[in-house]
């Protein structure tokens, strides 16, 4: 089986958010930058598909090559070799389209991304590449098992799960669920020498057009003061959410 | 080219979601000169469209599409789009809805932005305000394509009631194999219980509960407000809660009306997941807490003592009040 993880580099979910250039771009200064947590769970459930089943695993991000380092990190926690597509893109239709191309290349049997980016939140690159590729695409995807050509997935739903069948080739928009929290691996010594040795290659762009485009940022407006009520006085709190908030 | 807006339905019955996404669409119509449409997919209650500013609806009444396939509806939202010349689709940001978006861009060569917050500004080009950083900030992304998807954040438009004579329309889309790839085994929805996204109320608790076996008081509290239940990160690393309950950044986020936090101390993931919440209530033991700088309303007090409390003086209120 051949997999193909799709990574976006982003912000550690730490990070200060504050924007330059009079409000249209990120402000990078001081962010230390991570696999897309989302991502991240695709890249472990991959990894155990390669340990369990055999499966070979490529990642693959669409990005300048400040964002070398977070796909090498992918490498050091196991992934086989890598491609950067060399353009800074500016929505995720661009994102998916760049990643179609690396995606036909390569005809992967399963593609796992993130079922959306911590930063920009679009929540649109995995279906939209499955559109693109003409495969099957299983969104918030939770678990997922991989037997000849038949993956069986669990998806998360507004108050429930629903458990899915799909031919190969699939792309799953996947997220917490795939592994645990505790299956995350931090790469060790001999991962990170073995990455120097793993390919990356770097792709040209076919130059794909965006739909949108994030213009400016604001931050939110700053909070009000806390009404604090005393533990005493629950009803001081009841007739505040009633009658003020008109809550309940 | 009316605008048309995809309505939500759940066993025959529309969605509340429903309703707001045709308040939008209508706001939208109003700015543009034009009328809205609905489809809707093996829905029975949709007079009540008329309410909410909806001109006419395609209603769609098929078998095949008893069980959610996101390919086959956003195929049947594609036909209806083409159907009317739409050059703006709206759609919720429910699960199912944000599964289905993008495969419907694609299908229409729409841009496509997610998690919108406000009606879109239309002096330069088409602008519309969106959430982004997990609501640590909004951003203001420009659409460029003739045709537009635009996926509207639960809550943030809101109901507006606005008389419309509505017309009904069957419409049968052509629908091919390909359209149900994916084959729906399951579905395992907890009836008895309200979801994260569908609830007016959330009450959602942290490490400060010492244990998975102390949030009976915590459903109880749920129940009364008819509340759903979530929990922070830790609580369902550790195993106490599943994680389809946790709330933050990497969890779930929630645009809820009321979002009671009990022991959770306020990391700036969890902060960020619940920020789109109306308002918010912490209760906590210790009064320097992140939390008591993010919420609206605040009690310094220890759960175990405040929460029974809570729950008997809302009954109360309840029993006083319907």
């Amino acid at each position: 089986m051949k997999i193909l993880v799709c990574i976006s580099h982003v912000p550690d979910t730490t990070s200060k958010i504050n924007f330059v250039e009079d409000d249209t771009k990120f402000d990078t200064g001081g962010v230390q930058f991570v696999i897309n947590p989302n991502d991240e769970f695709g890249l472990t459930r991959a990894m155990w598909f390669k340990d369990k089943q055999g499966a070979t695993v490529d990642v693959v991000t669409v990005g300048g090559k400040d964002t070398e380092p977070t796909i090498r990190k992918a490498l050091a926690i196991g992934a086989d070799s890598a491609h950067r597509v060399d353009t800074e893109p500016l929505d995720g239709f661009q994102v998916a389209k760049e990643l179609a191309e690396v995606a036909k290349d390569g005809k992967y049997d399963l593609i796992i991304a993130g079922r959306e980016s911590i930063d920009y939140n679009g929540g649109m690159v995995p279906g939209m590449l499955a559109k693109l590729i003409g495969a099957n695409f299983i969104n918030t995807c939770v678990s997922l098992e991989v037997e000849g050509d038949t993956a069986t997935a669990v998806r998360e739903i507004d108050g429930g799960k629903e458990t899915l069948k799909s031919s190969l080739p699939l792309v799953i928009g996947g997220q917490k669920g795939l592994v645990e929290e505790s299956d995350l691996k931090i790469p060790n010594m001999r991962g990170i020498m073995m990455a120097r040795k793993k390919p990356l290659n770097v792709v040209e762009p076919i130059s794909a057009d965006s739909l949108t485009e994030a213009k400016s940022f604001r931050k939110p407006k700053p909070k009000g003061e806390i009404t604090l009520v005393d533990a005493d006085n629950l009803d001081k709190l009841i007739d505040l959410l009633h009658n003020e908030a008109k809550a309940i | 080219m009316s605008i048309l807006v995809y309505t939500e339905s759940e066993n025959g019955k529309l969605k509340k979601a429903a309703f707001e996404v045709a308040s939008y669409a209508k706001g939208i119509a109003d700015l543009m000169s034009t009328s809205v449409t609905a489809v809707s997919i093996n829905a029975d209650n949709v007079e009540e469209l008329k309410n909410y500013g909806v001109d006419k609806v395609l209603k769609v009444s098929n078998d095949k599409l008893s069980k959610f396939n996101a390919d086959a509806y956003a195929e049947v939202i594609t036909q209806a789009s083409k159907k009317e010349d739409s050059k703006i689709v709206i759609v919720s940001q429910s699960a199912n809805a944000k599964y289905l978006a993008p495969l419907l861009a694609v299908n229409l060569e729409a841009g496509y932005a997610s998690n919108i917050v406000a009606l879109p500004k239309l002096d330069e080009g088409f602008v519309v305000e969106r959430t982004a950083f997990t609501n640590k900030a909004f951003s203001m992304t420009s659409i460029s394509t003739d045709v537009k998807v635009l996926g509207l954040s639960s809550n943030a438009f809101g109901l507006k009631e606005n008389e419309a004579s509505l017309s009904e329309e069957d419409f049968s889309p052509e629908l091919s194999d390909a359209n149900f790839g994916i084959d729906v085994v399951s579905v395992d929805k907890n009836k008895d219980k309200v979801s994260i996204a569908d609830a007016e109320i959330v009450v959602s608790a942290g490490r400060g509960m010492k244990g998975p076996e102390n949030w009976e008081m915590i459903e109880e509290l749920a129940d009364v407000l008819n509340a759903a239940t979530a929990c922070s990160k830790p609580v369902s690393d550790m195993g106490w809660r599943p994680h389809s309950e946790h709330v933050g950044q990497t969890g779930k986020p929630v645009a809820t009306n009321l979002y009671i936090a009990i022991g959770i101390s306020g990391a700036i993931q969890h902060l960020a997941g619940i920020s789109a919440s109306k308002n918010k209530v912490v209760i906590n033991t210790d009064p320097e807490a992140p939390f008591f700088k993010a919420a609206d309303y605040g009690i310094v007090g220890d759960a175990f003592e405040v929460v029974p409390e809570l729950i008997e003086k809302l009954k109360e209120f309840k029993a006083n009040n319907s």
